[in-house]
């Protein structure tokens, strides 16, 4: 099965497949695209947040289907979504009516409706369990069971953003709304500069260790930007699609998980006064599913965005351009294919010279 | 009709028509702008992006069931990424496929322009990793866009300049940039520069798609396209002189070089591989 680019192509690929297949299908457990879907959430979330696809089975199945690589689960999902015939725009959402499971503030310590710590991995010790190496079915089905019965009913609690209570006071920076509908990032190019929805957009598909990264890079000091996290809220939207036989009319559709943060940070005003105005100025980020850091690196990019400045971030088509999964992976595993004639080319130059 | 991979149903030509319409459109209007770059909404492929998707969408828009395909990669029918894309196309239209250049309606190409003359009925799609001649010069989008409607293209003859300065000669390889219809500097793709000329009043419709990039481009038949060049330092193509194929003894043709260990020696072949197989079953070939 060698690397074959002369003859032979056909052959070399079917081969190639086929071993393909038998490494996927090495052990003798088979995994149930339930287990992964119910027991590996945090990584369907991720498939599906750089998939810009809400589909935990399908991230599932993909995932099974590529031997859990991320980069390839989200190649497919986005190539499925290439099928699949647009036909809506949801209704605008708004995220004080997000049923949430967890809900800080890093700002304030007591906030309306308070502090929901949720499911998170913030506070627990990163030890690995050897205890669960043998767990059972049985066991978890008895705890789970315990637990259901002191936990009734899951509360899912609404309440008001945390940045209302600055609005309220004029401490916060106005952003004027903009009452027009979303670029769509997936139907047209990305226009520069870009309008913010498509800013928006772009980041919450990116690559999560790209966008963290350069993030961090703003943090530490390329172009700093030291954010208070306003308020990090997860829960549930529901999604509703404008009925099109009857004015008025919508219909609800499903119900998607998402992350969303505000950060705050300083920002002044140029007054016409003798001082400028201090005022807190905000930086958003949602994506997909319980996606925590990439949500609060998101808000951080969204507002160094919005900043001039000279650092990596402060760059729209910097940030914007070299984040997406597929294309990053895309165009660095091109580099594995033939350049024989253009490296024949390259050779021709270097000859000439060496005649001259 | 669907078609189905895997037990899965799909559109024929797999995108769905909303999107191929769209694509056509853009098609359109590149034709309309010879060598003008026409963004466009570049849809995910289950090709990897960088491996020839904005070709293949161009080629999956265009191409109906009467259509016949070809599709080589540096010049090869039998190249792993050629057989990968022609198994994609063929699999979601049943179009037939030819490795013969007379044959086929459409021609996919990564990299090469067929050694044998197209004509007016005939298709050339190229797949393009870098659309934009001005990226040397500027890496923003913003700016090269401006210079492309201010026809300033001063940067890239600055390029070609500091070439001969530095070394005495042009030193661009593949992609060598040229000038479509007295307004647009255009990306030719990383053809070799020899087959910058089959471009220059062309019977045929070329056709260029950069998938990750977002652009589609076009140099319409009966196009002026001249490589860019000094007069006292006039464009060149690769050194072919005194080379022939191993294979079919066609000269004046452009070659792989390869290298037999155990003996030490060079050797040239066609790069053009279905060319080559014509020459062999004694079939009459039409050089361009």
């Amino acid at each position: 099965m060698a690397y074959v680019a002369v003859t032979g192509g056909q052959e070399a690929i079917e081969a190639s497949i086929k071993l393909l297949k038998y490494y996927r299908t090495d052990g003798d457990k088979n995994l149930e695209i339930e287990a992964i879907k119910d027991k590996m959430k945090l990584l369907i979330d991720r498939v599906m947040s750089e998939a810009g696809l809400y589909a935990p089975t399908y991230a599932a199945l993909a995932l099974k289907q590529c031997e859990g690589s991320l980069e390839e689960a989200v190649f497919i999902l986005r190539a499925y979504r290439s099928t699949l015939t647009r036909n809506h725009y949801s209704k605008t959402m708004s995220s004080v009516d997000m049923r949430m499971i967890r809900r800080i503030s890093a700002a304030f310590k007591d906030i309306p409706g308070g502090q929901i710590l949720g499911p998170s991995y913030d506070y627990v010790h990163r030890l690995l369990d050897f205890g669960i190496m043998d767990e059972t079915e049985e066991e978890n089905e008895k705890w789970r069971n315990s637990y259901e019965q002191c936990h009734q009913e899951e509360e899912k609690y609404t309440f008001p953003r945390v940045s209302d209570i600055l609005r309220e006071e004029d401490l916060l920076e106005e952003i004027a709304e903009e009452h027009r509908e979303a670029f769509d990032i997936t139907l047209n190019k990305l226009p520069l500069p870009a309008p913010r929805s498509a800013r928006l957009q772009t980041m919450a598909r990116a690559d999560t260790g790209y966008i963290s990264g350069l993030a961090y890079s703003s943090l530490r000091g390329f172009g700093a930007v030291h954010p208070t996290v306003g308020e990090l809220r997860t829960g549930w939207l529901s999604v509703e699609v404008s009925y099109v036989l009857e004015e008025g009319q919508d219909i609800y559709v499903g119900d998607i998980l998402v992350t969303e943060v505000e950060s705050f940070v300083s920002a002044s005003k140029k007054k016409t006064k003798e001082h400028d105005e201090m005022k807190v100025g905000i930086g958003y980020g949602c994506v997909l599913g319980r996606n925590e850091t990439k949500a609060i690196s998101i808000s951080i990019l969204d507002r160094a965005l919005r900043v001039a400045g000279e650092a990596p971030v402060n760059d729209e088509e910097f940030v914007l351009l070299h984040g997406d999964c597929l294309e990053m992976n895309g165009f660095l595993s091109h580099l594995k294919l033939p350049h024989y004639v253009t490296f024949q080319s390259k050779l021709d130059q270097l000859r000439k010279k060496k005649e001259d | 009709m669907a078609y189905n991979i895997s037990n899965q149903h799909y559109n024929f030509a797999f995108l769905d028509e909303g999107a191929k319409r769209e694509i056509r459109r853009s098609i359109l209007k590149a034709v309309a702008i010879p060598g003008y770059q026409v963004p466009f909404g570049s849809r995910e492929l289950p090709i990897g992006r960088g491996w020839g998707t904005g070709g293949l969408q161009i080629t999956l828009s265009i191409i109906g069931k009467d259509d016949c395909l070809k599709v080589i990669d540096q010049g090869s029918d039998d190249s792993v990424n050629a057989v990968s894309i022609r198994k994609l196309v063929t699999a979601t239209t049943g179009v037939e496929t030819t490795t013969d250049t007379n044959a086929a309606t459409i021609i996919q190409s990564r990299h090469r322009v067929p050694e044998e003359k197209m004509r007016n009925d005939q298709v050339l799609v190229l797949q393009v990793p870098n659309p934009e001649p001005l990226r040397s010069v500027s890496p923003k989008e913003t700016v090269s866009r401006n210079l492309h409607a201010e026809a300033e293209y001063s940067g890239i003859w600055l390029r070609l300049y500091e070439g001969i300065v530095k070394y005495g000669r042009t030193v661009i390889g593949a992609d060598h940039p040229v000038m479509v219809s007295g307004r647009y500097v255009m990306n030719p793709s990383p053809i070799p520069r020899f087959d910058n000329p089959k471009l220059h009043q062309a019977e045929c419709l070329y056709l260029f798609g950069a998938g990750r990039e977002k652009k589609i481009y076009a140099v319409p038949p009966y196009t002026d396209v001249v490589s860019l060049a000094y007069e006292d330092h006039p464009f060149a193509i690769e050194n072919v002189k005194g080379r022939s194929c191993r294979l079919c003894g066609a000269t004046d043709v452009y070659y792989d070089e390869i290298f037999d260990s155990e003996t030490n020696e060079h050797y040239f072949q066609c790069s053009d591989s279905g060319f080559c197989e014509k020459r062999r079953n004694g079939t009459e070939v039409n050089l361009s």
